[in-house]
């Protein structure tokens, strides 16, 4: 009994004998969402797995702090061909490596870690390509082995990357989370230890941050990188505290046990912004969440019944209804974060009226009966498909048409959406590279028209189709800003999606953080992020 | 006693077989496998999926794919993670720790505190405080834990400040992980503000995954108590004169712990399950957490075995429970 008192003493006192630690000087504490598959970016797809590679790595090119812009990173600078099809990477002298363990580098970055890093996805045959699984989704789904002739090394600091064809996003594809520069050397004394799956474990980068330890589903630590090419980070300490649940990662704020929280529950960010202690942070995710008409079926061949629809539902009321503080009407395929974003654009109005004039026109006086699929799952850009779909309804049967809600599993759905099963259907994107490409010749352009292919509309309109594929084959980019404008003009036009909502995601900062900016791809990075 | 240990640990080999087999079977019926889940908008191309798929070995008929688990499992072998690649065993053996460490002090706060509150409740029956104590473990029986978590946490820690909102140790404290206990852990660093950080960290997951076993053992206590003062011996005993903390304490209170070891060895199992929320809202590293992650995920093999794992742990001490009745009550030994 007394043992059982004692326990209990050491359980039940705690609270009274609490006294708050001080915080070591100069550590930001991040709240995150979850924990990483692990810390190697080419081999996953999460925001959460690339949040943690990225304090570590640098790629050749990156994306600026806070926006899509293509900048300098381990490579210096780079030459294009003139045919575009040639880039010739110099790299940055006296990049150095971080130690880990008993890694203790001997050399700084060179071609040869560049070389590695892209055989290892690219080449079955690589000794790396097997390890963890060998999964290098974003890598093929951003086609590099079709686009890849071939990579070599021209001396120590200079790479050549030979294209299969002219790629305009190519250069954004290379900034991508996919794309790290990992050191040769360490992978070639683990695979020596017969240890390489700790590649995949134990990061070692050039990045800003230097991996510290990792505790499974609670703490990932990192130090500032003393020698980092680009000078040693205002924050000592980088700690990630991983908080699952978004009441708490804000209850962590609150407490000052965090700085920074991702993903605030919606309901609670009125009361954040009214908060004195708690910055709020917020910005138009890289994506967007529409209905597909899918023109190939009848009546939606038809383009005055698509304007028709568009003018039927109420997206003001579905938007705020349903995505609340965490969504924008949309009414172009990309999202006005991205460049080439035409605000001159207008959206179909809502107008009953006009919207019966339309269908009579199009012979449909009394309506019609159609589908309408809706996602079964959560997606960023449509946190409820089923709950729009239900509004959706009840507007179009204000008009006349009835529709019915069509539901799959989620692999199932988006399966039979690509064949074009449907005649209306929910689905939405999030964008890979920034790059509109990414949206406008992904989803849109003919050769995605096809039965399995993206562009579940399968719309292929000619004026279209020669604007994107011209945009994708120019390297200058205001010329591709011209072409992509006019683009969205007849997308408008043409009305082959309506396009319901971008998402808007949000950040809680505690009011010492300074320098902190979102990222439209959603990832959540620390260069030159400082405690006042 | 040997031949009784032994026909429990014989009835326990048909649990595992079919426990095994609804893991297997169940995670399959959910939509969606490990690739599917991951596979965004995009989709993947068939060839792939294929080759994926035979990698993973999910290609091979069902009943081969569970015929080959079994036969691995009953070679210790549990497998690989399908996400992290990490061995099932090992990934559950780090986090398992910090899951036994807060149901063992969950299961002492309920005990220490639902064990005197229910024999107080009985020998003072009728009384204000009898009627607060079952009051009070009604309430704490119905209380959704997810709410309760969240309530003492915007209270306790946002409000007063006095505890930490979550984790296991404060960050400035790093603790190189030796046995997974982290008061034994801090302990043998020999780090005493760690030690207390830690302490601070168990107490609002301790009070939260405690309150419904709290409340099981507290009325569980008075019924078997109010049963147990209302027979003879007890009469007799008072009769013979004998202090009344006495009659309670040695000639009540022995018998009347008989029902509550079993309810006590019970909770076992809803205290892992409530392990599950408790380790969501306290960011509590356990295997709770790490569960959730393998469903959402389709990690078969985690899931498998983490349950399988849990599962054993559960049965173990239900069987020490069993055990330890036959020590408490000679006739059930006896009876076969």
């Amino acid at each position: 009994m007394k043992r059982i008192l004692l326990g209990a003493g050491l359980c039940m006192a705690a609270a009274l004998a609490l006294s708050a630690p001080a915080q070591a000087a100069k550590t930001l504490v991040y709240c995150s969402e979850g924990s990483p598959e692990n810390f190697n970016p080419m081999l996953n797809t999460t925001g959460t797995s690339f949040d943690v590679a990225l304090p570590v790595y640098n790629n050749l090119v990156q994306f600026e702090y806070g926006g899509t812009k293509v900048v300098p990173g381990l490579a210096e600078s780079w030459t294009i061909s003139d045919d575009g099809l040639v880039y010739t990477f110099k790299l940055r002298a006296g990049a150095k490596w971080h130690s880990v363990g008993d890694f203790k580098p001997t050399r700084d970055a060179n071609a040869d870690d560049v070389i590695f890093s892209f055989e290892r996805q690219w080449k079955p045959d690589h000794p790396f390509h097997k390890i963890s699984g060998g999964a290098y989704d974003y890598f093929n789904d951003m086609a590099m082995p079709k686009l890849l002739k071939s990579i070599e090394k021209v001396d120590d600091l200079t790479v050549r990357f030979t294209l299969n064809q002219v790629e305009a996003p190519f250069l954004a594809n290379l900034a991508m989370p996919f794309a790290p520069i990992m050191s040769a050397e360490y992978a070639a004394m683990l695979l020596k230890k017969g240890t390489p799956e700790k590649l995949d474990q134990v990061p070692v980068g050039t990045g800003p941050f230097q991996f510290v330890a990792y505790q499974k589903d609670a703490v990932i630590r990192y130090k500032a990188f003393e020698q980092y090419w680009g000078g040693k980070q205002p924050l000592d300490n980088l700690v990630f505290a991983i908080t699952p649940d978004a009441a708490v990662r804000l209850a962590k704020l609150k407490a000052n046990e965090c700085q920074i929280m991702p993903y605030p529950n919606p309901a609670d960010i009125e009361a954040m912004k009214k908060d004195g202690s708690i910055v709020v942070q917020e910005q138009e995710g890289l994506n967007v969440g529409y209905v597909s008409f899918n023109v190939t079926k009848k009546p939606f061949d038809d383009v005055r019944v698509r304007r028709a629809v568009s003018m039927a539902m109420d997206k003001k009321s579905m938007v705020s209804a349903v995505y609340q503080a965490a969504g924008v009407p949309a009414k172009n395929p990309i999202p006005p974060t991205m460049w080439s974003y035409n605000d001159a654009i207008e959206d179909y109005p809502y107008d009953v009226e006009r919207a019966k004039k339309l269908l009579a026109d199009a012979g449909y006086p009394n309506g019609f009966e159609t589908d309408l699929w809706a996602m079964p799952v959560q997606r960023p850009y449509n946190p409820n498909a089923k709950r729009i779909a239900e509004m959706m309804q009840a507007d179009l049967a204000k008009v006349g048409i009835k529709a019915k809600i069509v539901q799959y599993e989620w692999g199932e759905y988006r399966k039979r959406m690509q064949q074009g099963e449907h005649q209306m259907g929910m689905l939405g994107w999030t964008g890979d590279n920034g790059d509109p490409d990414n949206f406008l010749y992904t989803l849109l352009g003919c050769e995605a028209a096809r039965p399995g292919g993206n562009n579940l509309s399968k719309w292929c309109n000619k004026e279209f189709d020669d604007l994107v594929v011209q945009a994708k084959r120019t390297t200058d980019i205001a010329a591709r800003t011209k072409l992509y404008e006019q683009a969205q003009v007849i997308f408008k036009e043409e009305a082959p999606w309506y396009t319901i909502a971008h998402s808007v995601v949000y950040v809680g900062l505690a009011k010492n953080v300074a320098g902190f900016k979102m990222d439209p791809f959603g990832v959540h990075r620390f260069e030159g992020v400082d405690l006042k | 006693m040997l031949r009784f240990i032994l026909t429990r640990v014989s009835l326990v080999i048909p649990t595992f077989l079919g426990i095994t087999f609804l893991t297997f079977i169940l995670i399959r019926l959910v939509p969606g496998d490990p690739i599917e889940v991951r596979t965004g908008e995009r989709g993947i191309a068939p060839e792939r999926l294929a080759e994926l798929r035979h990698e993973m070995g999910l290609d091979r008929a069902l009943w081969q794919q569970f015929l080959d688990y079994v036969g691995n499992v009953l070679h210790g072998d549990f497998g690989l993670s399908l996400i992290t690649h990490n061995s099932v065993l090992s990934e559950f053996l780090t986090l398992f720790p910090a899951t036994l460490e807060l149901a063992l002090c969950a299961m002492l706060f309920a005990t220490l505190v639902g064990l005197p509150a229910g024999i107080l409740a009985a020998v003072k029956r009728g009384s204000l405080f009898d009627h607060g104590v079952m009051g009070a473990s009604l309430t704490g029986y119905s209380m959704p834990i997810f709410w309760w978590g969240l309530l003492l946490i915007l209270f306790f820690s946002v409000g007063l400040g006095w505890t930490p909102v979550s984790g296991r140790l404060d960050l400035v404290y790093y603790v190189e992980p030796a046995t997974g206990f982290m008061l034994i852990d801090t302990l043998m660093a020999g780090d005493y503000e760690a030690f207390r950080s830690a302490l601070g960290h168990l107490v609002l997951p301790t009070i939260v995954l405690g309150t419904v076993p709290l409340a099981v053992v507290a009325r569980m206590t008075r019924s078997a108590m109010l049963e147990v003062l209302g027979e003879d011996y007890i009469r007799t005993a008072r009769a013979k004169g004998l202090a009344s903390g006495r009659v309670i304490g040695m000639h009540a209170l022995r018998n009347a712990l008989i029902p509550v070891v079993t309810v006590i060895g019970l909770q076992v199992g809803t205290l892992l399950g409530g392990a599950i929320l408790t380790e969501t809202i306290f960011s509590w590293p356990g295997v709770g957490k790490w569960l959730i992650e393998s469903i959402n995920r389709r990690d078969y093999p985690a899931l498998q075995g983490g349950v399988l794992l849990i599962a054993t742990s559960v049965i173990l001490v239900n069987l020490l429970v069993d055990v330890l009745y036959g020590v408490l009550n000679p006739r059930i030994r006896h009876a076969r």
